[in-house]
């Protein structure tokens, strides 16, 4: 039997949502008091889930690593956020925001969550809105929009440069309310190493406090997870330095399948890697290739010229520059969807036309936009980008193009959830990055926000109801048991067995090494042979970490070495799932190019009669191969087609 | 994007190993280090050497690396966030420091930001303040639609402007008094211009400087040093607004 049951509702696409909510479970106001909830994380999915679920009454317990919940690496989304409003009158809909959202995934998300998110996707404006988020607006004083990849009309909200700023900013305020009012208690600086699992149903987490090094354990009704994504696995990434899948990890192995693991987005525009010692990789904003023109040179000795210095980029006439997405994509140009950016950008560079120093990097051009709408409108658009893009590179985005190269920069692959956003193990959600449901093999611009908080404000908060319901008898959970004791234990031994090994080599020393493997053979391109070796590789550096590691510090006190070697510990388990779900998914979709299966034009190309489905993967032991379950994938509303943005 | 070597760079850096312990300054060296490697990336490459000659590397608060969480913090040469305007520590890159300058590195310095660990210390202040009104009051769900009150786009961008603070704490770290008047009239102003915020504004005003009074933060006597070091450039207008709407508030009572 499938032990993978998705309990997607019954009738129409259109209903679905509707339908469910009407029969699932509601708890009682008196005895929501009653209840405990833990949410790890406190980006725009957990923390607006904090918010909504305190209001709703539960008794709320937020963690975060950060010092506070407003730093969560929402807050560094730069473009914008999607919704269906259809406010600009240029025919969209529901059903064209689900459309988009289900063929810019390469056809790999579920049609149920796709078009519920496109249906609540509104109303988050609209609460955003009343928190007071400064969104843009037209000098009629409504909202405006911009277009964003992969999306043929304009449904994009902003607020400059910094609208995961201001919306997480909205959703701390939503939080911080009820703090005051007494119905969430916020643990920051709190890293969670572990699920408690009682009776097979989550009941609770372990976590280290990381100013005093002490181990510390929490009980509750439920565990919601929203950690976020793994793109810290490629050590370089868009991701804070924080950012990590232990969380996510151990609830992987407490019983919690992990979908899509080999699902990764390589966003095209980021700021080209510089040397060896670059520590994060910087986003420069999807929203910059609706003005920007992307170009590298016709002629191989332009670009050999460029990447010795001996010419600049203005000296090339336009006539010798290759504009290669409006080129190969005439319909979508500059803004077809990421995956397809990414790999167009890595094609030219493999082929010798690319520039930099390194060769490893495209033009991103605003010359033509600043002639036809001048500097001042350029810069009111994009004039933090542009600041950051020069503080960083010293080079002036006004007078010179910009150059640009793709990094890791989100994952849509996270654990598993149901149509409730419950994971294979009762009592534990997962939401946002975290979970894999919504964005298939690729996901588009401006829907994470969209996700994370549609998840924390819309869905979670009724369908956690539905378990609770049944949870009413359940009284306080006691952490003083058994199964807390043997949780704790592990959390102490595995982070003791770590600061014990008294190696020579740092925590980052083995994360870059791990980051180079992945980046290199589990990147944007992938074949057989490349993924083989890979694990061999993974294998064999992670005997070296745990003979060669060195954590300097005390182990009960604050330590950042013990805090990153415990992180990179789980992120080489986890490199070697994503290598091996990346080898068994022998097909091209999306964010995931295997060299074996292109179409004769260079594009991904899929295999829907073997992988049509999403992998889920079962941990069975440290040394046992994981197990594969495979939900399969209907496409009733939707025909399924090649992908085409030509 | 090619950047010149500098041969050596001394670092006198702020260490204490706990809250209680006092602290001191030690001297490090930095040789050949690139005018492009960013201020926390050099940290990172003490550290490596520190970890390599097994002692214990500095403690520094850093996250997102691009200007936004407000995690990074540091006095570098007696300025929050370093030299640069507009910029946070995580955004200053070595190409604005001279071959064989020495670089002193302080955590905060305010009684309301205690030290952690090192470089580190405890905002847990801020958190409060915004806990006492740094929001408007409406729960999730059953809000009209987003066009519903149209807001002039001018007032908008001044919202924007105020709402970009990243609550680092430069500004109280600056302030002669130890000031959070910057940090609060930021929210104040951002939700007093918009209409959803304007009901509360008065509430708000008056519950987060009592607050920040509460916490031992000083007042505020109009030197500006916070805005000049304000990496997000935080107009002192703002406070302008706080004081209107808390003397609004007071008339009202």
């Amino acid at each position: 039997m499938n032990k993978l049951n998705a309990k997607i509702p019954e009738g129409p696409l259109a209903e679905k949502w509707a339908n469910h909510k009407a029969h699932i479970g509601v708890v009682s106001p008196a005895n929501k008091r009653k209840l405990d909830i833990i949410v790890v994380g406190t980006g725009l999915a957990g923390g607006s889930a904090a918010a909504s679920l305190a209001e709703l009454g539960y008794n709320v317990l937020s963690f975060c690593y950060q010092d506070s919940p407003r730093r969560a690496h929402s807050i560094a989304a730069q473009g914008g956020i999607n919704a269906a409003k259809n406010y600009q009158n240029d025919n969209d809909s529901i059903y064209r925001l689900f459309y988009e959202t289900i063929k810019g995934g390469d056809y790999r998300a579920r049609e149920a969550n796709v078009y519920r998110l496109a249906e609540v996707s509104g109303a988050i404006i609209d609460q955003c809105v009343a928190q007071g988020v400064p969104f843009a607006r037209d000098y009629g004083g409504l909202l405006d929009n911009r277009s964003f990849g992969g999306a043929l009309v304009s449904r994009t909200f902003y607020a400059r440069g910094q609208t995961g700023q201001q919306l997480l900013l909205g959703c701390y305020g939503a939080l911080n309310r009820q703090v005051k009012n007494g119905n969430v208690k916020v643990y920051s600086r709190h890293e969670v190493l572990d699920i408690v699992i009682i009776d097979g149903k989550a009941r609770g987490v372990i976590a280290r406090d990381l100013v005093t090094g002490k181990i510390e354990r929490f009980g509750a009704h439920a565990v919601v997870l929203a950690t976020g994504g793994y793109g810290n696995v490629f050590f370089l990434s868009t991701n804070a330095m924080g950012c990590n899948v232990s969380a996510a990890w151990q609830a992987y192995k407490r019983g919690a399948f992990f979908g899509n693991p080999c699902f990764v987005q390589i966003h095209p525009t980021c700021i080209p890697v510089h040397g060896d010692q670059q520590s994060k990789l910087t986003l420069m904003s999807e929203s910059l290739r609706n003005d920007g023109r992307v170009w590298v040179p016709k002629k191989k000795e332009d670009a050999e010229k460029l990447q010795a210095g001996t010419i600049t980029p203005n000296d090339i006439p336009d006539e010798e520059r290759d504009f290669y997405l409006e080129r190969r994509y005439p319909a979508f140009g500059n803004l077809v969807p990421r995956d397809v950016a990414s790999r167009a950008a890595k094609e030219r560079c493999d082929a010798g036309f690319g520039v930099n120093n390194t060769g490893k990097a495209v033009f991103l051009d605003f010359k033509y936009a600043i002639r036809r709408l001048g500097e001042e409108t350029i810069r009111k658009r994009y004039g933090n980008l542009f600041q950051m893009y020069e503080k960083i590179t010293d080079v002036n985005p006004y007078r010179e193009p910009m150059m640009i190269y793709p990094a890791i920069h989100y994952s849509m692959g996270g654990l598993w959830v149901d149509y409730n956003l419950m994971t294979t193990v009762p009592g534990l959600y997962a939401i946002g990055e975290c979970n894999f449901s919504d964005h298939g093999a690729n996901r588009l611009g401006a829907s994470a926000l969209m996700q994370g908080l549609a998840d924390g404000y819309f869905i979670l908060p009724y369908t956690i109801g539905d378990y609770l319901a049944k949870e009413i008898q359940t009284p306080k959970i006691d952490t003083a048991s058994p199964e807390f004791d043997k949780a704790e234990q592990q959390v102490n031994d595995r982070l003791r067995a770590l600061h014990d090994i008294k190696g020579t080599k740092s925590p980052d020393h083995f994360h870059k090494l791990l980051g180079h493997v992945m980046w290199d053979h589990v990147g944007m391109a992938r074949d057989a042979e490349s993924l083989e070796q890979a694990l061999r590789l993974i294998r064999e550096l992670k005997q070296e970490f745990y003979r060669d590691l060195r954590v300097t510090g005390d182990f009960s006190a604050m330590n950042n070495e013990l805090e990153k070697a415990g992180r990179v510990a789980d992120f080489f388990e986890l490199a070697e799932l994503m290598t091996r779900d990346a080898l068994e998914r022998a097909e091209s979709c999306g964010g995931h190019f295997r060299l074996e299966s292109v179409t004769e034009e260079g594009e991904a190309k899929r295999d829907d009669e073997r992988y049509r489905h999403v992998s889920a993967w079962e941990y069975k032991g440290d040394n046992v191969a994981p197990e594969l379950h495979r939900e399969p994938l209907a496409y009733e509303n939707i025909q399924i087609a090649q992908r085409s943005y030509k | 994007m090619s950047d010149k070597i500098l041969k050596e760079l001394t670092l006198k850096i702020w260490r204490q190993k706990d809250a209680k312990a006092k602290g001191g300054f030690e001297t490090y060296k930095i040789r050949d280090i690139s005018g492009g490697t960013s201020f926390l990336e050099m940290l990172d490459i003490l550290n490596e050497q520190l970890v390599g000659e097994n002692k214990e590397p500095v403690a520094f608060d850093h996250d997102c690396r691009e200007g936004i969480c407000g995690m990074c913090s540091l006095f570098i040469n007696g300025r929050a966030h370093g030299p640069d305007d507009e910029v946070t520590t995580c955004q200053l890159h070595l190409r604005r420091f001279k071959d064989g300058e020495t670089i002193t590195i302080e955590p905060w310095r305010s009684g309301a930001f205690p030290v952690i660990k090192d470089l580190i210390v405890d905002r847990k202040a801020f958190e409060k303040i915004q806990q006492a009104g740094g929001y408007v009051s409406v729960t999730t769900g059953g809000v009209p639609d987003g066009n519903a009150i149209p807001v002039p786009s001018e007032k908008a961008e001044e919202a924007m402007d105020a709402a970009a603070c990243i609550g680092c704490g430069a500004c109280v770290a600056t302030c002669k008094n130890s000031s959070a008047m910057l940090f609060v009239a930021a929210k104040v102003s951002q939700l007093a211009l918009l209409p959803q915020g304007k009901i509360e504004a008065a509430r708000r005003a008056k519950a987060m400087v009592a607050k920040m009074d509460e916490l031992g933060f000083g007042n505020c006597t109009n030197t500006g040093a916070c805005e000049s070091e304000c990496p997000k450039k935080i107009s002192i207008e703002h406070i302008a607004r706080l004081n209107r709407e808390y003397l609004k508030a007071k008339l009202q009572e």
